[in-house]
């Protein structure tokens, strides 16, 4: 007897565990298979492009700190590029080394969530969430030091950083860097060749090359299917150029190489931070500016490596106190563009863990 | 009236064998053992609860409840008088009294399957001649629960759970039952009791430690425990098959599933590590000791490990442990032919050999396969 059966639709989200915020996937399922799939964003808008039109050009770093609200130095440190770029500021040399140490930081703290978040998606109980939480938490608690926040730091500043490192800073970074990278060895122990999560992973939600560059795809999705592409190499901004590190990338496109490439991002960051520490300079953090800057009035567009891919935050002036527009380009929803593609066909328990390799931040996809 | 001491607190002493032909019993052998045996498996839930919850805060490096009682051992009991009082929610769409008979059908199994556990010598509610077919057939009927509550509940997540669920028990049920049926080989016997007895020189687990592995992974698979909690994925299916359920509704449920733990370290305790043996102790503590050591790995991998994907749960199902179990059961099999009175202590090293060839030679032949699907 032949049954009949039927394909089914199922909401995911807005309110689901593994959504990472409040996103919503619209599938249509067959028994477990996906056939359909349907992104809804928008739950999380806050209208922080139009915000910023009405703070002053300083105003605008508290709202960048909540778009992706795990790497807010990364958020800040874009912007304040983008209007240095567009006021023709020159940075203190000591302030480009703290900003670079602190985006860094940040990318180990945001990489760390990342990663945890994935292999709960992947159905490990919440120890290796709990584990990376507990590594962050000695990040976290330096930046604690430096800008007295925890989450949503509102450290950097145009022309600068809002204040010198304390003294205590550098002793208890240099014992954090050991112990993160101990703590780093030891899950790679314990999960790079994990039977099951190569299993659940490798060969799973491929993007290839072409269809990554096609998407504009960045950070480590665009890397994990094998493009050498880092806006540290690629547009050195900071002093990046003066560092010695490697760009990791995968080979296939998949799950399993996106997890990868953010593991061994977060090695290569501790010897960023290392160096950066090596040749810290003396002097002034900040530069001589007007209370309220009036960048003269044009356009420009600064772009980080941030965690999640590339953070652009594209400015415009009329001249006055205030930006006349701020677009970001946020890396999280670009990188989501492919989804689609990647998920029809895998069943709904892969969904979860492609889904979870994106790593995003709903503060950054819908601004 | 040695019955009367059976009592858990009183059963220190040794206690003389209940005697086989049980009908004839008078009728406070019945009244006695119920009693105990719904105490037994309520306290052991809440003890299998505990362990689970400081285990898993152990695992991930952190202090899980502390604050109620000494060392939060009352957690369990505020949970319990907390979701009493919740407000028992039911779906419009929900298929009422299937929604309603679900929790029970999932519940009052776990309980059956304790009539013929010995918690020492002789000291068991029904010396069933055939027990451990009763075990695996009375343990069955939770699923049939589980697949009402899926589709009563009138949600699709729940729905997907159950499905999984059915999925996984039909198909988990032949390696539990083949390593089952190896250890019935090496006993001469179905009943449980006897079964233990025949554990006097050596637990089977020494004898033959391919069973137990087979029995400990298809097990945690039956009764869904990580890495096979398909069925209520949290990080998938928010909560699986019992997803629409609240109040005392879900508190049965939330037995069920840690009873059906229970049921599932007892017979691995009972049937390969020698059931209630043991020196110095009391016989009804070793049992419980065993029960909750065995708990505790169940905890250890679900700390551990990544969840499978259903077409994955299947793979090694079918693919790796059910030719590797019947290997296991032609080799027990024959070695029982050779040496029909008792196995030679020799045999524990070749055992051991032959386990770990299976399972390199299974995990070299099976391969999971692709799991994406043209559409």
């Amino acid at each position: 007897m032949e049954l009949r059966t039927e394909p089914f639709a199922l909401n995911i989200g807005p309110v689901h565990p593994s959504t990472h915020g409040v996103f919503r996937m619209r599938t249509v399922l067959d028994g477990e298979v996906v056939l359909d799939l349907d992104p809804v964003f928008g739950y999380l808008h806050r209208g922080i492009e139009k915000l910023a039109e009405e703070r002053t050009w300083d105003g605008v770093i508290p709202l960048t700190d909540r778009l992706d609200y795990v790497a807010s130095m990364s958020n800040n440190l874009a912007y304040v590029l983008a209007v240095e770029k567009l006021a023709d500021i020159t940075v203190p040399e000591r302030a480009e080394y703290l900003r670079v140490i602190m985006a860094e930081l940040q990318r180990i703290a945001a990489h760390l969530i990342s990663v945890g978040s994935f292999l709960n998606d992947c159905g490990a109980y919440f120890t290796p969430f709990l584990y990376m939480y507990r590594e962050r938490e000695n990040i976290v608690d330096l930046f604690d030091m430096v800008c007295g926040q925890r989450l949503l730091y509102n450290y950097m500043r145009i022309g600068g950083v809002s204040q010198d490192i304390p003294d205590e800073f550098l002793p208890a970074l240099s014992k954090t860097i050991p112990r993160l990278r101990s703590r780093i060895e030891e899950y790679e122990w314990l999960l790079k060749e994990n039977e099951i999560l190569l299993a659940r992973t490798k060969g799973v939600g491929i993007l290839p090359r072409e269809t990554a560059i096609a998407v504009a795809a960045s950070g480590p999705v665009l890397r994990g299917s094998g493009v050498k592409w880092d806006i540290r190499r690629a547009d050195p901004y900071l002093v990046y150029d003066r560092f010695d590190f490697e760009i990791p990338t995968g080979q296939s496109g998949d799950t399993y190489d996106r997890y990868r490439v953010r593991v061994e991002e977060m090695k290569q960051s501790l010897r960023i931070v290392e160096q950066a520490v090596e040749q810290l300079p003396a002097g002034p953090i900040r530069a001589e500016l007007p209370h309220l800057i009036r960048p003269p009035a044009g356009e420009a567009y600064g772009h980080i490596e941030a965690p999640t891919g590339e953070l652009g935050f594209y400015v415009v002036s009329d001249g006055s106190i205030a930006p006349y527009r701020c677009h970001i380009r946020a890396p999280s929803l670009m990188n989501l563009t492919a989804l689609k593609d990647m998920i029809v066909g895998w069943k709904i328990q892969d969904l979860i863990v492609i889904f979870g390799s994106f790593a995003i931040t709903m503060g950054e996809v819908d601004r | 009236m040695a019955i009367l001491d059976t009592g858990l607190a009183g059963a220190v002493r040794r206690l003389d064998a209940v005697p086989p032909d049980w009908p004839g019993h008078p009728w406070w052998h019945w009244l006695v053992f119920t009693v105990v045996l719904i105490v037994f498996v309520l306290v052991m839930v809440i003890v299998v609860i505990y362990v689970e919850r400081r285990g898993i805060a152990w695992f991930a490096a952190r202090r899980g409840p502390n604050r109620t009682g000494p060392f939060g051992v009352l957690q369990a009991i505020a949970d319990a008088i907390k979701v009493l009082l919740k407000e028992n929610i039911t779906p419009i769409t929900a298929d009422k009294v299937v929604y309603w008979m679900a929790p029970v059908a999932v519940f009052a199994p776990v309980i059956m399957v304790f009539a013929v556990v010995p918690f020492q010598d002789g000291a068991l509610l029904a010396d069933l001649n055939v027990a451990v077919l009763f075990v695996v057939a009375i343990g069955a009927i939770s699923t049939i629960g589980v697949f009402m509550a899926g589709w009563s509940s009138g949600n699709k997540y729940s729905m997907l759970g159950a499905m999984r669920m059915v999925a996984a028990v039909v198909s988990y049920e032949i390696p539990v039952v083949l390593a089952l049926a190896s250890v019935v080989l090496l006993a001469g016997s179905l009943s449980l009791n006897d079964i233990v007895i025949a554990q006097e020189r050596v637990p089977f687990i020494i004898l033959q430690p391919l069973g137990f592995l087979l029995l400990f992974v298809a097990g945690c698979a039956e009764i869904n425990r990580s890495p096979f909690d398909l069925m209520e994925a949290d990080s998938e299916l928010t909560a699986g098959f019992h997803t629409e359920y609240s109040g005392m509704k879900f508190a049965m449920f939330y037995l069920g599933e840690y009873g059906e733990a229970v049921v599932m370290a007892t017979l691995i305790s009972t049937v390969f590590l020698g059931g209630w043996q043991g020196p110095v102790l009391p016989p009804w503590l070793w049992l419980i000791i065993k029960i909750v050591a065995v708990f505790f790995l169940m905890v250890w991998t679900r700390a551990t490990l990544p969840r499978v994907r259903i077409d994955q749960l299947m793979a090694v199902a079918w693919k790796f442990m059910f030719p590797v179990a019947l290997v296991n059961l032609l080799v027990i099999a024959a070695e029982t032919l050779a040496w029909p009175d008792a196995l030679p202590l020799w045999l524990i090293p070749v055992n051991l050999g032959i386990t770990g060839a299976l399972i390199l030679l299974g995990s070299k032949l099976y391969r999971i396969g692709w799991g994406r699907v043209e559409v």
